[in-house]
């Protein structure tokens, strides 16, 4: 099962350790986590679904391409990387 | 009389009392993080706190023990637009229906526990029946064709900053827009009326000039004891309504100038009314670098300047809309500045304490 791991400064607001996801795409493994720390997925993606502006998901170390739609694809060994991008004072 | 303040900053909310040695923090909220705006509610006594975390988005909290503990509710969420929707402002950008920001945030009437009115960026009103634990877009102004027109002032999207609840008919809410104008509902927001006739625009060319959907409001409030009253800070200028917001005549001679962002009413007098003047919309320092508060107490016949305690000599201190507060008397006034000052007055601006010159950017005040 892949596993999914957030930025440690995601952790100040909603405690999300490493865990394991299901699915074969980005969407599907991050729901799976979602639906256990249902508070997590506002912090991570938007009203509609989508990657909130500064923040960036690695697949396997590959930034994924769709930020709308988390289409991209999961392996079941795979490694889920929830990151944010640097911005702001 | 209220011993209490909510102070929002860029870096926190902080509490500040009155206690035995004068008004000094009293407690720091949130400590780190982006806090846009808080209320009391004087109908149960929670506290409520709006938080943008940038990367992680927009969250509000409640206190149901005067900010000793918080709970994360849920934020007003946008609809998804209709397929193949598709709205541009008037400089051709992509209306988001996404929350962007909270930007006002109040109280329903006494007579509707539970019930509170979230004003947001990208121009979006909500409603929560249940202490903000689910909200509702309001589809009659969101969809409302002349929304549309609404745009930025400031921000890059249009924002509904003051949500004014009519103190005898809490079905009666007056809203204002930076910018977008004033509008109001009869009907718990059934419907809605374009109001503000006389409101003039002077960025915009001059046909369009008095069109009450272009103005930039900066700031709207109410006189609690006289609901036909409003005092308006508009991005050129000071307005004054005294029939409930149907129409407004243009104050001219607030001293040092008419330019600002802040306001408030008396609770009690309608005509007197406060203001935190700036240069110029170009130049948004105090003037001649000396921070004061003006005053009028006869309906803008006059004005006097107070600036009794506050700096005088190279204060570059803006105070934003929602950064200028009163009390339930008339007398306690409090306003914070994005330098970080904090100033307090118990005679209605006479004297002002300096309480800090150091706190985080003050984007908030509010009495508790």
């Amino acid at each position: 099962m892949p596993r999914v791991v957030f930025t440690a400064n995601l952790q100040r607001h909603v405690a999300c350790p490493p865990s394991e996801g299901e699915g074969a795409t980005v969407r599907e493994v991050l729901g799976s986590v979602f639906a256990r720390t249902p508070r997590l997925e506002g912090y991570v993606v938007d009203e509609h679904g989508a990657l909130r502006p500064h923040m960036a998901v690695f697949v396997d170390g590959v930034a994924v391409s769709d930020r709308a739609r988390l289409s991209d694809a999961v392996g079941p060994g795979s490694e889920v990387f929830v990151m944010q991008a640097l911005s702001g004072g | 009389m209220s011993d209490t303040l909510l102070v929002s900053t860029r870096k926190g909310l902080f509490t500040v009392r009155r206690g035995a040695k004068g008004w000094a923090v009293d407690r720091a909220s949130f400590l780190g993080d982006n806090v846009t705006l808080a209320m009391a509610d004087p109908r149960d006594g929670a506290w409520y706190a709006a938080l943008d975390h940038g990367h992680f988005g927009v969250k509000l909290h409640r206190s149901g023990d005067q900010g000793a503990t918080w709970e994360e509710i849920a934020v007003p969420v946008y609809p998804e637009p209709p397929e193949g929707h598709e709205e541009k402002d008037w400089m051709g950008r992509a209306i988001p229906w996404k929350l962007i920001r909270v930007w006002a945030l109040e109280p329903g009437g006494a007579d509707q526990p539970g019930r509170l009115w979230c004003g947001t960026l990208p121009g979006g009103l909500f409603w929560s029946e249940d202490r903000g634990a689910s909200w509702t877009l309001v589809r009659s102004l969101w969809d409302d064709p002349r929304r549309q027109q609404w745009s930025g002032g400031g921000a890059d999207f249009a924002g509904l900053h003051s949500i004014c609840v009519d103190p005898k008919d809490s079905r009666r809410v007056t809203i204002a827009v930076s910018t977008g104008g004033v509008w109001q509902t009869a009907d718990l927001g059934a419907s809605w009326t374009l109001v503000g006739q006389g409101l003039r625009a002077e960025y915009m060319p001059p046909e369009q000039a008095h069109d009450p959907l272009q103005q930039d409001v900066h700031r709207l409030v109410q006189c609690p004891a006289a609901p036909e009253a409003f005092w308006l800070q508009h991005h050129n200028g000071v307005f004054r309504s005294t029939d409930g917001a149907a129409t407004f005549e243009e104050i001219t001679t607030v001293p040092p100038a008419v330019f600002g962002f802040a306001v408030a009413v008396h609770p009690k007098d309608p005509r007197t009314a406060w203001f935190v003047p700036a240069q110029k919309d170009e130049k948004r320092i105090p003037v001649e670098g000396k921070v004061v508060v003006a005053r009028t107490r006869d309906g803008a016949k006059t004005f006097e300047v107070l600036r009794a305690g506050l700096p005088q000599d190279h204060a570059y201190d803006l105070t934003l809309r929602h950064a200028l507060a009163i009390d339930g008397t008339g007398d306690r006034l409090a306003f914070g500045s994005t330098t970080g000052s904090l100033w307090v007055t118990e005679d209605g601006g006479d004297r002002w304490q300096t309480v800090s010159e150091h706190l985080p950017p003050v984007y908030a005040v509010r009495f508790a």
